[in-house]
């Protein structure tokens, strides 16, 4: 008995330790997101959060189910693998509402020169011009070419 | 309020139900999209990239990207045939509003689109302190903007230098991938705005993926590999001058 007379303080220690576990698993529990850990070292739930994220430009399937006469316009020319939010930029507003959310409309003067202004670092294939020798600078390029099918209108001055 | 402690007793069963809900968060975005299904990378062709800056507009719109970073941007490349290994690399403003004449000509001169690589190995989710990045099990690196922290430990890591700070939200952010779209079956929206096809969404698992045959026939790199870091953007044409 004499060997464990001072048992009673081993006992309040251990009761300390208890509790402080059980308050730690409690707390740990209600802290930690449910989805951490479900498929790796980070809350699972964050995948459906940023998949979740609204888009901007709706695609060009979206544009093809309306625009059929444009679509097949283009595919026809030279411009059939540009697709069109590359030119007309990001429209997912307008397939949600055509009515209303009209695209704007775009100055081919400083459309067509991003991709045909003439840079040494361009493949060498591609059509390129100086377009202040091609039309002066400011004449916008849709005089002579349409946007959707660019070769020369019929008809038009070269 | 009166309540007996019946009453209180017989409630507790449902507020525990309730708070569950709650720490189960949002549910599933997109019901028909099965992570372990795919495997996501991206093909960049160099040969076909023209400098337009369209993918960097196309990004920043889409992921609302402040203004002076860039989740993807454009390099542009001079390499003089008498100093092949020192090429003179410039990215005004990302390349965002193209690029204007070289003063000098001459040389080899190139446009090299570079984004996130998507790692299999990434280094940045391995020094992440709080696990807020991390590799999706369909092989997309994404930041978990709740969870960062924001100490950069992610940006120092990143051998291609892909991440930023948000100065607003104070969280790393980079590239997704789009994440938000290709789980509902869109390309990205660089891809989408790309006029000649230079970028390329990739499904390395789906075998219908023309990704499959380009990789068989094509003399295709991926940035740093020394660095072992498992990158998923292959470059086509790829110059060994390119960093």
């Amino acid at each position: 008995m004499s060997r464990f007379k001072d048992s009673e303080h081993l006992l309040r220690v251990a009761l300390v330790f208890g509790v402080g576990i059980i308050a730690f698993v409690v707390v740990r529990t209600l802290l930690v997101p449910r989805s951490f850990g479900e498929f790796g070292h980070y809350r699972g739930n964050a995948i459906a959060e940023i998949a979740a994220q609204p888009v901007q430009f709706a695609g060009h399937q979206a544009c093809e189910a309306c625009h059929s006469d444009i679509v097949e316009m283009k595919n026809a020319g030279k411009h059939a693998g540009v697709n069109c939010e590359a030119c007309h930029g990001a429209l997912a507003k307008h397939t949600e509402d055509p009515g209303t959310v009209q695209p704007m409309k775009l100055n081919t003067a400083i459309l067509c020169v991003r991709c045909h202004e003439v840079n040494g670092a361009r493949p060498k294939s591609f059509p390129q011009i100086v377009a202040k020798e091609h039309n002066g600078g400011d004449l916008p390029c849709e005089t002579c070419h349409q946007p959707h099918s660019p070769l020369l209108v019929p008809g038009a001055k070269p | 309020m009166n309540m007996t402690r019946r009453q209180v007793l017989m409630l507790l069963p449902a507020a525990a139900v309730a708070w569950e809900a709650v720490l189960a968060g949002t549910p599933e975005a997109a019901p028909n999209y099965k992570t372990t299904e795919h495997w996501w990378g991206m093909l960049v062709d160099i040969s076909k990239c023209i400098g337009c800056g369209n993918c960097v507009r196309a990004c920043a719109a889409e992921n609302n990207v402040p203004e002076g970073y860039f989740r993807t941007w454009v390099e542009r490349y001079h390499v003089s045939d008498y100093d092949l290994a020192d090429p003179v690399v410039d990215s005004p403003d990302g390349g965002k509003e193209g690029f204007p004449l070289l003063a000098e000509t001459g040389g080899k001169n190139f446009f090299v689109p570079k984004m996130c690589n998507h790692c299999a190995d990434s280094p940045c989710t391995q020094v992440c302190p709080v696990g807020a990045t991390f590799v999706t099990p369909d092989g997309v690196v994404l930041v978990d903007k709740q969870y960062c922290i924001g100490c950069r430990y992610c940006i120092q890591a990143c051998p291609y230098g892909c991440r930023f700070l948000n100065p607003k939200t104070q969280t790393a952010e980079k590239c997704t991938l789009c994440y938000h779209r290709i789980t509902k079956g869109l390309t990205t929206a660089c891809c989408e705005a790309c006029p000649t096809g230079a970028r390329q969404l990739a499904d390395l698992k789906n075998p219908n993926d023309p990704i499959h045959a380009f990789l068989r026939t094509h003399t295709v790199q991926v940035l740093k590999p020394h660095m072992a870091t498992g990158a998923k953007v292959f470059y086509n044409d790829l110059d060994g001058s390119v960093r």
